[in-house]
C-alpha cells in the first residue's frame, strides 16, 4: 500500500504535460488550474461546487507551505496532474505536491547586486506549457523550466535590469509563445509587451507601448520624453483564441507625476491593447486615461463576456480600472460602450460619449499639495477580479483611500526613480476597502462586503455559490457570491496579497491563497 | 487651533536667535548638502515616505531613533543596499548623494532645540500633583491609556507639547483613535482602537481593560477622530505652571 502511494505520488510529475489544447479547454478540466487566470478568458471562476454556500463553514486548513521571503508573497499557483506549481519572491519557482505540500524540486535564482523595483521583489506566478515552466525574474530574464525537475532549459534577458526594468509579471503561454510584460514604469523605461519562443527562448516580437519615430502615435509624445515613456505592462492578460486576439493592459506615463515634460495624450500608455499574437501587430486599443498624471497603471486584468448588450449580442471585454472607472469595451472593435465609476473618485468630473475622461485640474500634483481620490494605489490594482456566469456579477476588491500629491523635482538618470511628488496621506479618516459585486454591463453596485484596510487581494468566484477573499489584517473569506453575506472567515496571520485558486486533489475540492509567508490551502473535513 | 496658532508665534519668536547663534561657519558647504539631500529625497524617497518623512508606504523617518538605523553608517547602509526582505530598495546614486539623503534624513526627526521659558524641576512637581502618570507611562511606570512620555521631549516640540496641554484634541497622536461601542447586551464603552480588521475589533478601555469584539456583537461602532479623553488643561494650570510643565515634558529625552 505504503509502496503504491509513493508511486501514484512521484508519477504524477512525470505525467505533467500541458499542451495548448488543455490550456484553451481549461474549463473541461476544473479540477486543474492551468494559467494565470484559469482561463484565457480570464474570469477566475470554477466551476467546481463541492464547496458551497451550505457547507462552506467546515472549511478547514490542509496544509500550509512556508517560504523563507519576507518579500509580499503575489503567487496565483498553477495545478496540473496533482502537482502545485508556484513562483516565490524575489524570483523562484518551487512544485509541491498537491497531497501533501512537500517540495518535489527547487529552483533559487541567485541574483545579482543592484536590482531596482519600485513596490517589492515581487512575482505573481508561472506560466506552464507541454513540459516546461516558466518565470519571469526582478532582473529581467525569462526561463524556462522542466516541469519535472526545475532545471533550466534555456535563461534568457528580456531588458536591462540596471535600467529599472523587472518581470514581476506571471507570463501567458499561448500555442507557440510565450508572453511576457514588463515593470519599471517608475524608473523611465520604455514599456513593451514580448513574445518568445518556448522551445529556444527567441524572442518572436516586441510590441513597443511607447511608439517610436515614424511609428503611428509617435506624435502623442513631445520631444524625445517617448524614450522615457513608461507604460508597462506588468499585469497577465486575456486572449480569444477565436478572434485570435491577444489583451493586455498597459501602465502609467513616465515620469508618473509631471505631464509638462511629455505633452500629448502619450500613447499607448493607460491602455486596454488588441494585438495580433502571431505577429505583435496593434489591432486596437483604447485609452483609459489621456496624459495620466496620477499614476493610475490601466495593468488590470481584462475579463472576457459574451453578452446581449442594447438588445445584440456582443464580444465584451470588462475592465474595473484602477482609475475608479468601470468600462467595458466591445472586444472586436476597442469601441467604448459603458463606463462609470465603481469607487470614490475625485480626478476626473465624468467621461465625455467617448470614453475620454473630463479631468478634474484641482487633483494635478502641485507645490501646495493636491488632494486625490484614489491614491496612486488605485481604486483597484494589479490583483484580479472575478466574473461569475452563475450570479451574473464581476466581482472587485476596492480600495478607497486619499492621497496629497506634492510637485518633485524629476530628473531622468537611468535606473533611478523617475516620478516627479511626494505623497501624505489623508488624515482623520481610515482608508477603507470594499468587496463589491457589480452589474457587469453597467457597472452598477449590486452588493459590498466592507474590510478594514484597502485590499491588495484578488477574487475567485466559484458554481458553488461563493466568492473568495483575503484582507491585510490576515482574513481569508467567503461570501455568498449573490449576497454578500460572509459565510466563512480564516485569520491567516498576514496580509493576503494574492489571487486564490481552486482545484482537485484525489476527487476533493481545494482552495489555495497566498497570505503572509504562507500558501495555505483549505478543503472540507473527510 | 486657536491655541497652536498662538504657541506657533512665541515659538518662532524664540527661535530665531538660537539659528543664528548656532550656525555652523561652514554653511554653503552644509547647506549645498542638505539642499541636494532635501531634493534627491523628495524625488527618490518622498513618494514613499512622505513629503515631510512621516512615512506612508514606508517607514516614519520624522523620529530621532530610526529602528532599523542606529547609526549614521546603518543609515547610509540602508539607503545604499536596500533592506532585503521589505520594501525598501537600494538605490543605484553614489555614495555622496546617499550620503546627503542620509543628512536630510537625520534632520527629519531632529526636534530644533528652543527656549523654554518654563522651569523643568517646578514641572517635574506639577507632573506629579496633576497625577500625569494615571494615564501616561513614565520610567516603566504609569498608566497606559496615553502615550508613553519616556522619549516625548526627542519626538515633539515645546509648542506641540503645550497644545497637547492647552487643546489636547488639536493634535491627537496617531494610534489613539477613539471609540465609543454599545455591545449588543446594552454595555457602552469609550476608549481607544487597538486594532481593527474586518470581522473584530481590539478595544482598550479608560481603565486601561482590553476588550476584544466580534464586529456582529456590537450595536454601536462609532470613530470619533480628533476627540481625546484628555481634557484641556487651559483652566487649570497657570501660564507659568504650563511653561513649567511644558520644560519638563522637553526634558524627557529617553535613554540616549
Amino acid at each position: 500500500m505504503k509502496t503504491l502511494v509513493l508511486m501514484l505520488v512521484l508519477a504524477a510529475p512525470a505525467a505533467a504535460q500541458v499542451p495548448y489544447a488543455r490550456i484553451l479547454d481549461a474549463a473541461s478540466e476544473p479540477g486543474n488550474w492551468l494559467t494565470y487566470s484559469g482561463s484565457y478568458g480570464a474570469q477566475r471562476y470554477s466551476t467546481l461546487a463541492q464547496i458551497n454556500r451550505d457547507n462552506v463553514d467546515r472549511l478547514q486548513p490542509a496544509w500550509i507551505y512556508q517560504i523563507r521571503s519576507l518579500q509580499k508573497f503575489e503567487v496565483s499557483p498553477l495545478v496540473v496532474d496533482g502537482v502545485m506549481y508556484i513562483t516565490e519572491p524575489p524570483s523562484d519557482a518551487t512544485a509541491l505536491d498537491l497531497r501533501t505540500g512537500r517540495p518535489i524540486w527547487r529552483y533559487r535564482r541567485a541574483l545579482p547586486e543592484g536590482i531596482v523595483t519600485c513596490c517589492g521583489q515581487v512575482n505573481r506566478g508561472v506560466a506552464l506549457l507541454d513540459d516546461q515552466v516558466f518565470l519571469g525574474t526582478v532582473d529581467a530574464h525569462l526561463v524556462a523550466l522542466d516541469a519535472r525537475t526545475g532545471r533550466v532549459r534555456w535563461d534568457i534577458e528580456v531588458a536591462d535590469y540596471a535600467m529599472g526594468h523587472a518581470v514581476t509579471v506571471a507570463p501567458l503561454a499561448l500555442q507557440d509563445k510565450i508572453i511576457v510584460g514588463i515593470a519599471g514604469g517608475e524608473y523611465g523605461i520604455r514599456g513593451f509587451l514580448d513574445a518568445y519562443d518556448p522551445t529556444t527562448g527567441e524572442r518572436r516580437w516586441r510590441f513597443w507601448t511607447v511608439p517610436g519615430p515614424g511609428e503611428p502615435g509617435h506624435d502623442t509624445w513631445s520631444g524625445d520624453s517617448w524614450e522615457r515613456g513608461g507604460a508597462p505592462t506588468w499585469v497577465t492578460g486575456a486572449y480569444d483564441p477565436e478572434l485570435d486576439l491577444l489583451y493586455w493592459g498597459t501602465g502609467n506615463p513616465g515620469p508618473d507625476f509631471i505631464g509638462e515634460v511629455r505633452r500629448g495624450d502619450n500613447l499607448y500608455s493607460e491602455s486596454l491593447i488588441a494585438l495580433d499574437p502571431d505577429t505583435g501587430t496593434l489591432q486596437w486599443y483604447f485609452q483609459f486615461l489621456p496624459h495620466d498624471v496620477h499614476d493610475y497603471d490601466s495593468t488590470q486584468v481584462p475579463v472576457l463576456l459574451d453578452a446581449e448588450l442594447g438588445g445584440e449580442p456582443r464580444q465584451l471585454v470588462l475592465f474595473p480600472n484602477r482609475n475608479g472607472f468601470y468600462y467595458v469595451l466591445d472586444r472586436v472593435t476597442g469601441e467604448f460602450l459603458v463606463g462609470q465609476p465603481f469607487a470614490r473618485q475625485t480626478w476626473a468630473l465624468g467621461l465625455d460619449a467617448d470614453g475620454r475622461p473630463i479631468e478634474n485640474p484641482e487633483t494635478i500634483p502641485s507645490t501646495d499639495g493636491a488632494l486625490v481620490y484614489p491614491d496612486d494605489d488605485g481604486a483597484a490594482n494589479w490583483y484580479s477580479p472575478s466574473y461569475s456566469p452563475q450570479t451574473n456579477l464581476i466581482y472587485q476588491n476596492v480600495r478607497q483611500k486619499g492621497g496629497i500629491y506634492y510637485r518633485a523635482d524629476a530628473t531622468y538618470e537611468p535606473g533611478k526613480i523617475y516620478m516627479g511628488a511626494s505623497r501624505r496621506g489623508v488624515t482623520g479618516e481610515d482608508p477603507k476597502g470594499f468587496l463589491r459585486a457589480l452589474h457587469p454591463l453597467t457597472g452598477d453596485l449590486v452588493w459590498e462586503v466592507e474590510v478594514h484596510s484597502p485590499p491588495w487581494a484578488g477574487l475567485m468566484s466559484t458554481a458553488g455559490g461563493l466568492v473568495f477573499s483575503g484582507t491585510m489584517e490576515g482574513d481569508f473569506f467567503a461570501a455568498d457570491a449573490l449576497t454578500g453575506d460572509v459565510l466563512w472567515r480564516f485569520q491567516t496571520g498576514g496580509p493576503v496579497y494574492a489571487n486564490p485558486i481552486t482545484y482537485l486533489s484525489e476527487g476533493r475540492q481545494f482552495i489555495a491563497i497566498a497570505a503572509g509567508s504562507a500558501l495555505l490551502t483549505f478543503a472540507l473535513p473527510e | 487651533m486657536r491655541w497652536g496658532v498662538a504657541a506657533g508665534g512665541a515659538i518662532g519668536v524664540a527661535l530665531v536667535p538660537l539659528v543664528v547663534l548656532s550656525a555652523p561657519t561652514v554653511v554653503t558647504a552644509q547647506t549645498a548638502e542638505m539642499e541636494q539631500g532635501k531634493r534627491l529625497y523628495e524625488s527618490q524617497c518622498g513618494s514613499c515616505h512622505g513629503p515631510l518623512g512621516n512615512g506612508g508606504r514606508g517607514a516614519n523617518l520624522a523620529q530621532p531613533r530610526l529602528r532599523r538605523a542606529s547609526d549614521d553608517q546603518a543609515l547610509f547602509n540602508i539607503i545604499r543596499r536596500g533592506i532585503p526582505g521589505t520594501e525598501m530598495p537600494g538605490s543605484p546614486l553614489t555614495p555622496r548623494q546617499v550620503s546627503s539623503i542620509a543628512a536630510y534624513v537625520k534632520t527629519l526627526g531632529r526636534v530644533e532645540p528652543e527656549d523654554i521659558p518654563g522651569d523643568a524641576r517646578r514641572g517635574a512637581a506639577v507632573f506629579a500633583a496633576l497625577d500625569c502618570a494615571r494615564c501616561h507611562t513614565l520610567g516603566g511606570r504609569g498608566g497606559i491609556v496615553g502615550p508613553g512620555l519616556d522619549d516625548i521631549g526627542a519626538r515633539r516640540s515645546a509648542a506641540h507639547l503645550r497644545e497637547a496641554l492647552l487643546d489636547p484634541e488639536a493634535s491627537v497622536p496617531s494610534g489613539f483613535l477613539q471609540l465609543r461601542v454599545v455591545t449588543k447586551d446594552g454595555r457602552a464603552l469609550t476608549g481607544f482602537r487597538v486594532n481593527e480588521d474586518a470581522f473584530s475589533i481590539q478595544f482598550r478601555d479608560l481603565s486601561g481593560r482590553l476588550h476584544s469584539f466580534w464586529k456582529y456583537e456590537l450595536d454601536v461602532l462609532e470613530q470619533q477622530w480628533q476627540r481625546s479623553p484628555m481634557g484641556s488643561y487651559a483652566a487649570r494650570l497657570t501660564s507659568e505652571q504650563t511653561d513649567d510643565l511644558v520644560a519638563y515634558l522637553v526634558s524627557l529625552k529617553g535613554a540616549q
